[in-house]
């Protein structure tokens, strides 16, 4: 079966005054049908610039130098934008962002909001004019109800800012569905929630995989996050894959020293609490060997002279180190 | 001072704007030497009257047989000195009110800026209007009309910036290590409080060039036989259509005067404050 | 929403009563003499006492100034030197003018400014940027005076199009006054060729006013779309799949107008100011040109009511346009 969504050796670059900044270096994930696959990744490392890619919403300086963006079987990146609007985005992907407060334009009643996108993207099924939007209503009504959204006829009619933050990703969640897409985006949809808050939609997401046959690609920079939701996982690092598996075999023996650092940083998993020393190398200037090596406590000669091939470790995960080359 | 000049020198209608204002400052400086006739300036030939553009008079000849040419070169340093007396009498009364509102508080503070928010409320050319004919109508009545009804737009920002920084930690810290009121003002307050001021008055320049040249033409500021832009318009209104070129040519060496004060500090805003998108 | 607009008129009183204060002190303080200067110089010493008591000018400075506030709550605003009849009276007589032309060129400012401002912002920094922006600075920095002149000699003198000055022909009978606006009048009165001479002198003179305003209101709506552009909902409803125009025309446009309204109201003075120099050049019988001859003869009390009337127009345009704002933002009038 080929998998819903396959991204292979993704390189985009952004031009900047200072010169070209190669925000994705390498990047490859696979998403199986009916699968939650996390991304994980400390900010900066690229993540929001990988969904854009995947959306096909760029900024104008940037420019995909190589890879495929692979989605049931078909090349996201040989799309024109006018294919990516009509055919793809809402309609087959849909997309959770990350402040619920802040994606939802202030000046518009949410019903509108949610309705515009269903007037282009929802299936018809053979009803036009107000008998059409009748129905988008009633799916809308019955999407709230189903996330639990308190009074969701009178829900429609009012402002995002009379809701609360849960209930502004509940509407977020509902619009993402509102077109029974196949593959969902959720770009960090917890991080701006309090912590209850955060387990409650992160249970309600792992219902509706299995409720609406969906398949999640959840990006997050928290593995806490990744161990309750996922079943495979991603980790990126300046722009790379690094390790890429399923969840509980990383979680179990991480193989790369950048995943090995991440989760000892974790609070839940430490025993002491380790930072990693150094930061992130910059966009413009990256180190001509593997990119983590100035940070890495394992770092060899051979790590600062090429960049290091993609291995298999015995957990059965992908990893980019020379450790499992 | 350099990476605000580098910054300056790419952005391509800043640079512009900075050209053009060195221009007219060669051209106010040196223009009796650059004029081919500088002695039009008084002089009349009435002989030639109402010529048209051709080589020996670019620009054509006015009701006095006057080069016009010569008259808009020897305006630009009257319209740059207006400006430059107004824009810096402005900033003597409106960036000391500032401080003091903006440092003191209280009713002081009050005081100030109510006046402040009254004189803004009334268009600047009416009330310069109004003060000129008040003061009889002169050129330097004119001028410091001017100055009267500009000083609240310096008030004001010096006021937004000293509350600003008299809040901020550094302040706190100089007012604990026992820094006296007027040291903290003068050394430390005023010179972070400076760029926004320097990019009012430049944008204040090119604007003062514009209502000097509204009250020049309304015979409230310059008086005959002074080459001054706005008061050429006026006259020529008598000689239209036929002497088109008598209206056109002062018109637009206000207009491209003006035009590079505002394209200058609208660059130096940008530099200075990329937030701040008011100009006047 | 009652609340807040009388929130927002009390706001605006303790300014009013400040410019009452800057009026009165002008009329009363700054002259030496205010009876000595309202005489004139041939005046002989016993008029001069006359006009002293008359006005009370000999009474302490605070009971003149009560009697003043009380005369103009009164629409008390004296008598103009020039035409012998009540300043007031000169007011509303002239206010249709000025607030038809006022108001076109304000339209003009905005149906043309917004979109024109639009078209910039989605273009940022390719060729119908850098051309909206120079030719904003252009409106900006143009003389009005000037080019309202070069707009008669082209498209009066030369070419014949538009008529050159006035509010109508001076061949065309005037239709009786009922509004005082010439348009609707003539509307009233069925004669629609009185009102398509009308609005034929309307053209130059809404054009030349509008210029100010037009590229201030295209520089704002570009920095307001480019604002909105980086806001996260245009990325979601980017990613959502609006339609492209939809999108740019309707939920982009309606966050970034937000701005632009302010600069409506803040263009009344520029309007008002600009008003002054156009309708005297037009010869256009508005509030404007009444000023001009006001400033020109010295004819102090009507100076003052117009620089009096002109405050109160933009006290009152502030307060219309933080409602205006209260209605395009919800967030703000649930504040209050």
């Amino acid at each position: 079966m080929i998998p819903v969504l396959s991204v292979r050796g993704l390189k985009v670059s952004i031009r900047t005054d200072e010169g070209n900044a190669e925000i994705l270096d390498d990047i490859g994930l696979t998403l199986e049908r009916g699968r939650i696959l996390g991304v994980v990744g400390e900010s900066g490392c690229g993540k929001s610039t990988l969904i854009r890619s995947i959306m096909g919403i760029l900024p104008r300086a940037a420019t995909v130098d190589a890879g495929e963006i692979w989605f049931e079987g078909e090349n996201l990146l040989a799309f024109s934008e006018a294919e990516l609007n009509d055919g793809v985005r809402s309609s087959r992907v849909g997309f959770i962002p990350q402040d619920p407060l802040l994606a939802l334009n202030p000046v518009f009643k949410v019903g509108a909001q949610m309705l515009e996108i269903m007037r282009w993207h929802a299936p018809d099924n053979g009803l036009r004019g107000a008998a059409r939007r009748r129905a988008h209503v009633e799916r809308l009504v019955s999407l709230l109800k189903r996330m639990q959204v308190p009074d969701p006829e009178t829900a429609l009619e009012r402002y995002p800012h009379q809701f609360s933050g849960g209930q502004r990703q509940r509407l977020l969640i509902a619009a993402a569905l509102a077109c029974a897409p196949g593959l969902v985006i959720a770009d960090e949809p917890t991080t701006a929630l309090d912590v209850t808050t955060q387990h409650q939609i992160l249970l309600l997401l792992r219902e509706l995989v299995a409720e609406f046959g969906i398949s999640l690609l959840f990006v997050t920079h928290d593995f806490g996050v990744v161990a309750e939701l996922c079943d495979d996982l991603c980790v990126i690092y300046a722009g790379q894959t690094v390790e890429a598996g399923a969840v509980q075999a990383i979680l179990d023996a991480p193989s790369h020293p950048y995943t090995r650092a991440l989760l000892a940083c974790h609070p839940d998993r430490a025993t002491t609490f380790l930072g990693i020393p150094g930061s992130v190398p910059s966009p413009l200037a990256r180190p001509p060997g593997c990119l983590f090596a100035p940070r890495c406590i394992d770092a060899q000669a051979l790590c600062l002279t090429g960049r290091p091939p993609q291995g298999q470790a015995r957990s059965g995960a992908e990893v980019r180190c020379v450790k499992f080359a | 001072m350099s990476p605000i000049l580098r910054k300056l020198s790419r952005d391509l209608p800043a640079m512009l704007g900075l050209g053009i204002v060195l221009f007219v400052l060669v051209i106010a400086i040196f223009g009796p030497m650059l004029a081919p006739y500088p002695e039009d300036a008084a002089a009349s030939h009435l002989t030639r009257r109402l010529k048209p553009p051709s080589a020996a008079f670019p620009f054509g000849t006015d009701n006095l047989g006057r080069d016009i040419f010569s008259r808009v070169i020897l305006g630009a340093r009257g319209a740059l000195s207006i400006a430059l007396t107004v824009v810096s009498t402005a900033m003597l009364i409106g960036v000391p009110l500032g401080l003091i509102a903006g440092y003191r508080g209280g009713w002081v503070s009050e005081g100030i800026m109510r006046v402040t928010d009254v004189v803004l409320a009334i268009p600047q050319l009416v009330l310069a209007l109004a003060l000129a004919q008040l003061m009889s109508p002169s050129l330097e009545s004119a001028m410091l009309a001017l100055s009267l009804t500009y000083w609240p737009y310096f008030t004001r920002i010096v006021y937004a910036e000293t509350r600003r920084l008299s809040a901020s930690l550094f302040v706190d810290a100089l007012r604990g290590i026992g820094a006296g009121s007027g040291r903290i003002v003068f050394l430390h307050i005023l010179p972070n409080a400076l760029s926004p001021v320097i990019v009012r008055a430049t944008i204040g320049l090119g604007f003062t060039i514009l209502v000097a040249a509204v009250l020049g033409f309304l015979g409230m500021g310059a008086t005959p036989p002074a080459p001054d832009w706005g008061l050429a318009i006026a006259e020529s209104r008598t000689y239209l259509p036929r002497a088109w070129w008598y209206a056109t040519f002062p018109g637009l060496a206000i207009l491209i005067t003006v035009m590079g004060f505002n394209l200058l500090g609208d660059g130096l805003r940008d530099i200075v404050d990329p937030r701040i998108r008011r100009s006047r | 929403m009652l609340r807040f607009v009388v929130r927002r008129c009390l706001l605006v009183l303790p300014s009013l009563l400040g410019l009452l204060v800057v009026t009165f002190l002008l009329i009363r303080v700054v002259p030496s003499d205010p009876a000595v200067a309202m005489a004139g110089d041939a005046a002989t010493p016993e008029q001069i006492e006359r006009l002293r008591q008359q006005y009370g000018l000999n009474r302490p400075i605070w009971e003149q100034f009560v009697s003043y506030v009380g005369k103009v709550a009164t629409l008390d605003l004296g008598e103009s030197a020039f035409s012998r009849r009540p300043v007031a009276v000169d007011i509303a007589q002239r206010l249709p003018a000025t607030l038809m032309l006022t108001f076109c060129a304000l339209a003009i400012s905005v149906f043309v400014g917004v979109p024109l401002g639009v078209i910039a912002g989605l273009s940022h920094n390719a060729w119908p940027d850098y051309l909206l922006r120079v030719f904003s600075v252009m409106g900006i920095a143009v003389a009005a005076f000037w080019f309202a002149i070069m707009l008669q000699l082209l498209f009066s003198m030369e070419l014949g199009w538009l008529p050159l000055r006035g509010e109508i022909s001076a061949t065309i009978p005037r239709p009786p006054r009922i509004t005082g606006f010439m348009v609707i009048d003539a509307m009233i009165a069925g004669r629609f060729d009185v009102v398509a001479d009308a609005l034929r002198h309307l053209v130059l003179p809404a054009v030349t006013l509008s210029l100010g305003g037009l590229a201030t209101i295209v520089r704002f709506t570009r920095a307001g779309v480019l604002d909105t552009m980086q806001q996260d909902f245009v990325f979601y409803e980017r990613a959502m799949g609006y339609r492209r125009w939809r999108l740019n025309w309707i939920y982009v446009l309606r966050n970034s107008v937000t701005a632009t309204v302010t600069q409506i109201g803040l263009l009344f003075g520029g309007l008002i100011a600009g008003g002054v120099v156009v309708e005297s050049i037009f010869d256009w019988p508005g509030i404007g040109s009444y000023t001009v001859q006001a400033i020109l003869t010295g004819d102090r009390q009507v100076m003052l009511a117009v620089t009096l009337l002109v405050g109160v127009v933009y006290a009152a345009v502030n307060i219309l346009t933080d409602l205006v704002h209260g209605v395009l933002d919800p967030r703000l009038m649930e504040r209050g």
